[in-house]
């Protein structure tokens, strides 16, 4: 495990870039809660990317549908990690319990063409791997070399988010946007309904 | 009572009337005249209420921040002191008047609304150059009134010598502004301002003598008063004037008699600072004028248009006007400036209501009307006084003022100006004979009278015309002259002498005209067959009209029609084809990549942003 | 934490990658608007790792997760009715047979 070691107050992210990161020290005595823990995140990870990869790549897209509902299951529990519980819980909720049935009810209604029979993937596949591919590599390399200003290790341990917290930041600070979102909502709600509805007069 | 929140009002006023007209003409239609004249009306109680208290003493200015041109910035205002508060009385109860009487005459025309619009812009127009502090708003307001002018002259543009005429207005008039123009950033330059009173306090002898070694000084006044040669219809440039006659009559009154056309005088005498400091200067002025007066009326004597007559007699007077300039006297150019419009105006109503009543304008056809319509023979004839110079009407008194500082000044400019003096009463008197009396030529026509709304401005006027002389007369002791404070006045010994000269000149020519085409009417034909050459010459406005077109419209209609037209087809024209077929040719490749596909541009932008991560993280 | 900011970012872009590969070549519609979620999804994950581990107020991230949730819940809704829509009209829902918006 590695832990920064950089002063207690914080500073100039040019200092504490990359560099000293090298001088991190492993800890000999890793207890085994923790690592168990960490094995776990890791292998959410893991779990993730590969139904990601199955969601994009089944060609049955009820199939495709599902892996992505046990990526989305998968993420709840990376916000669990990263102490968002609250973030978890309407992951759950709106992405696994709403959206997902919204998208597995769409591909119901046109079922045949969610049929693995049918060609999947269109003329510019190969195009699409090899963007993807510099795209990944760039931004891993940008994630590697970007002096994030990271907190020290006080400040990591301090605890989750609470619901109170979240409340109060979204009626107090960013009561604007709130509302706005919900006026988003309630216009593709009915946007929605618009359009989907059968034209009455055909 | 504070006036000074009124004055906007005097040429906003004209301005609504535009507005109402131009834009809801069709809705005004019959009542679009009398709009017109209620706003005039309304402009005329202030302005002259305004012209009582600057009588009495005072003097309203006041100017606000325009913009800023670089170091200095424009202000823009209005000054009325006596020489603009004049104008004002001047361009408002004769402008109202021939508003009045327009009703009359425009009565019944198609574009009867579109007509009055003009007048009022045309009113407004006038009244903002009249009131306005500085150059600049000065010459934005010249240059509206040349475009209703334009406007106007071409009014009935169905016709094509209407449309010529308002075209070869503009135009000409155009050369003239181009000079004023150029004048006034000249002075500018000089002096750094642009307001009358602020060119007052820089060009002073006293306090500023260097400014007056400037060389460039003396080319402004020259610049400016290229302005007024445009507009005032001076010789080389008078040539639009007669042309501009194709309009309706009351536009001729209006513009091209009383007020616009004496803008340019009331511009040399604004300038007047500028000039008089330089005697070449005011010696060219001087000749120029002389030349004009003399020469329009030659042109004048002949001329079978009653309107042609009026024309040149017009640029005949203006020339008087431009000469006093130019011999040092302003306030009697101003006073004649004032009767002139008073008198003239009256004639051209005359002549509109003949027209009107007749339905001809050609003096051939006339004769004989006195008995058919008296209001107009008689408001004619006092007209015709008036401008002949016979005491006590009003051209007579700013008449013998002009040929007082002539004579005072040179007498060759004297022995000029009486002799268009007595030419200008002889074509004048020519004009009332062979139009009101004698036998009618055409008995064809059968004359009518006008109707009151045209006669009563024609009493108006006439009146005018008989008292307007007075206050500048040796009788009240030349209060007008000392109350426009522009030089002292000149007293003479002379005067006496002048005055009886004058006096003699005008009857001479009414007599010799009387003789001529009523005792006698063999003798003009008989004179021009025996001095044929003079005749044509005079017949013929001395061929400028084809001096004009030889050395300068036939040569650039040439040009055009070669060298430009070749270059209009081939460059300009290859140009534009260019541009398209560049853009059809473009378009044609790269509309290959639109193809429909949402995907396809999704992937399409993914690699724009690829391709700008590489370039900034590099 | 225990698990550096790093890997968390590696993996969000991962996801992203991988949806954008989705978005971009599969043919169904529906397929493209799972895959356009996967995507806020990564993004979702860097907003709220960023906001746990770097000194800003950690309320803040997750505040613009939730807004995300909500937009992208939005964003499904309609273009799941576009494709109802588009189904019921054209009979398909594959996106390269749609391309009358073109020259």
């Amino acid at each position: 495990m590695r832990i920064a070691v950089s002063d207690a107050s914080f500073t100039p992210p040019r200092v504490q870039g990359r560099n000293t990161r090298k001088g991190l020290t492993t800890l000999s005595m890793m207890p085994p809660l923790e690592f168990i823990i960490k094995m776990g995140i890791y292998a959410l990870m893991t779990v993730c990317v590969a139904g990601a990869l199955l969601s994009v790549l089944f060609r049955n897209l009820f199939h495709a549908a599902l892996a992505l509902t046990g990526v989305l299951l998968g993420i709840a529990g990376i916000y669990l990690a990263l102490h968002a519980d609250f973030l978890a819980m309407i992951q759950v909720l709106i992405y696994v319990g709403a959206v997902m049935t919204l998208v597995i009810f769409a591909i119901m209604l046109t079922e045949r063409f969610g049929d693995a029979s049918l060609r999947q993937f269109n003329h510019q596949s190969w195009a699409a791997l090899g963007g993807g591919i510099l795209l990944l590599t760039f931004l891993v390399r940008m994630i590697q070399t970007t002096p994030w200003p990271v907190k020290n290790q006080a400040a990591l341990a301090s605890p989750a988010v609470t619901v109170v917290q979240l409340g109060e930041a979204l009626l107090g600070p960013y009561v604007f946007p709130f509302e706005i979102i919900s006026v988003i909502l309630i216009a593709a709600l009915i946007g929605a309904i618009v359009v989907a509805r059968k034209d009455l007069e055909a | 009572m504070k006036f000074d929140c009124l004055v906007w009002l005097i040429p906003a006023l004209p301005l609504a009337a535009f507005a109402v007209n131009i834009f809801f003409g069709k809705t005004t239609g019959e009542k679009a005249g009398w709009i017109a004249v209620a706003a005039s009306l309304l402009s005329c109680v202030i302005g002259l209420a305004l012209c009582a208290q600057v009588w009495g003493g005072k003097v309203f200015a006041a100017s606000m921040p325009w913009f800023d041109a670089g170091e200095s910035a424009m202000r823009f205002g209005y000054l009325i002191d006596p020489l603009a508060a004049t104008l004002l009385f001047v361009v408002l109860v004769v402008g109202t008047l021939i508003q009045i009487y327009s009703v009359g005459y425009m009565h019944g025309d198609a574009r009867y609304p579109r007509f009055f619009a003009y007048i009022s812009l045309f009113m407004t127009a006038m009244l903002t150059l009249v009131i306005s502090d500085n150059y600049l708003l000065f010459f934005i307001a010249w240059e509206i009134m040349g475009l209703c002018s334009y406007l106007l002259i071409g009014y009935w543009f169905e016709k094509n010598s209407a449309a010529d005429a308002s075209l070869k207005a503009f135009l000409t008039t155009r050369i003239g502004d181009v000079g004023f123009f150029l004048g006034i950033l000249t002075l500018f330059h000089i002096t750094g301002t642009l307001g009358f009173s602020d060119m007052l306090r820089v060009l002073d002898p006293q306090t500023n003598s260097a400014i007056f070694q400037h060389p460039l000084l003396p080319v402004a006044a020259l610049l400016i008063f290229c302005g007024t040669i445009g507009k005032s219809a001076q010789f080389p440039l008078h040539v639009w004037l007669p042309d501009a006659m194709e309009g309706p009559t009351s536009v001729s009154a209006l513009i091209h008699a009383a007020t616009m056309v004496a803008a340019g005088v009331y511009l040399l005498a604004r300038s007047f600072t500028v000039f008089m400091y330089f005697p070449t200067v005011l010696l060219i002025v001087t000749v120029i004028g002389t030349l004009t007066a003399l020469m329009a009326a030659f042109i004048a004597l002949t001329q079978t248009d009653i309107k042609r007559v009026l024309a040149y007699s017009t640029i005949s007077q203006l020339g008087f006007m431009v000469a006093a300039i130019g011999l040092g006297s302003p306030a009697a150019a101003i006073f004649h400036l004032m009767t002139h419009a008073f008198f003239k105006a009256l004639l051209f109503l005359g002549a509109g209501s003949v027209i009107h009543g007749t339905g001809t304008q050609d003096l051939r056809e006339l004769g004989g009307l006195f008995g058919k319509m008296k209001s107009t023979a008689m408001t004619f004839l006092i007209g015709s006084l008036a401008i002949a110079g016979v005491p006590p009407l009003a051209g007579f008194w700013s008449k013998d003022e002009i040929l007082l500082g002539a004579f005072m000044e040179s007498r060759w400019i004297y022995l000029a100006l009486s002799t268009a003096a007595f030419m200008t009463a002889f074509y004048m008197f020519r004009l009332v004979f062979l139009t009101f009396f004698g036998k009618p030529r055409n008995t064809h026509i059968h004359a009518h009278e006008s109707p009151a709304v045209m006669t009563l401005p024609l009493w108006a006027l006439a009146a005018g015309s008989l008292l307007i002389g007075l206050p500048g007369s040796v009788w009240m002791h030349h209060t007008f002259q000392s109350f426009l404070h522009l030089g002292h006045h000149a007293e003479s010994a002379a005067a006496g002498m002048v005055m009886n000269v004058s006096i003699a000149v005008g009857l001479a020519g009414i007599l010799l005209a009387f003789l001529f085409y009523v005792l006698a009417p063999a003798i003009p034909a008989f004179l021009g067959r025996i001095l044929k050459p003079f005749y044509l010459l005079s017949q013929n406005k001395l061929y400028f009209d084809e001096l004009y077109s030889a050395i300068a419209v036939r040569p650039f209609n040439q040009l055009a029609d070669s060298v430009l037209f070749w270059f209009d087809k081939n460059v300009v024209d290859g140009l534009v084809n260019f541009a398209g077929i560049f853009t059809g040719f473009v378009s044609a490749m790269v509309r290959r990549l639109q193809t429909g596909l949402v995907q396809n541009y999704l992937l399409i932008l993914f690699a724009g942003v690829l391709c700008l991560l590489y370039f900034e993280g590099r | 934490m225990i698990i550096p900011l790093e890997h968390f970012l590696i993996f969000a872009a991962v996801l992203f990658v991988i949806g954008l590969c989705g978005t971009l070549v599969r043919r169904n519609i529906v397929g493209i608007l799972m895959s356009i979620e996967l995507m806020l999804n990564a993004v979702n994950i860097n907003l709220v790792a960023f906001s746990r581990s770097t000194s800003l107020d950690p309320v803040t991230g997750q505040i613009f997760a939730i807004f995300v949730v909500a937009l992208a819940a939005a964003a499904v809704a309609v273009g799941l009715a576009i494709v109802i829509a588009l189904y019921r009209v054209r009979k398909t829902i594959c996106a390269d047979e749609i391309s009358l918006l073109k020259w």
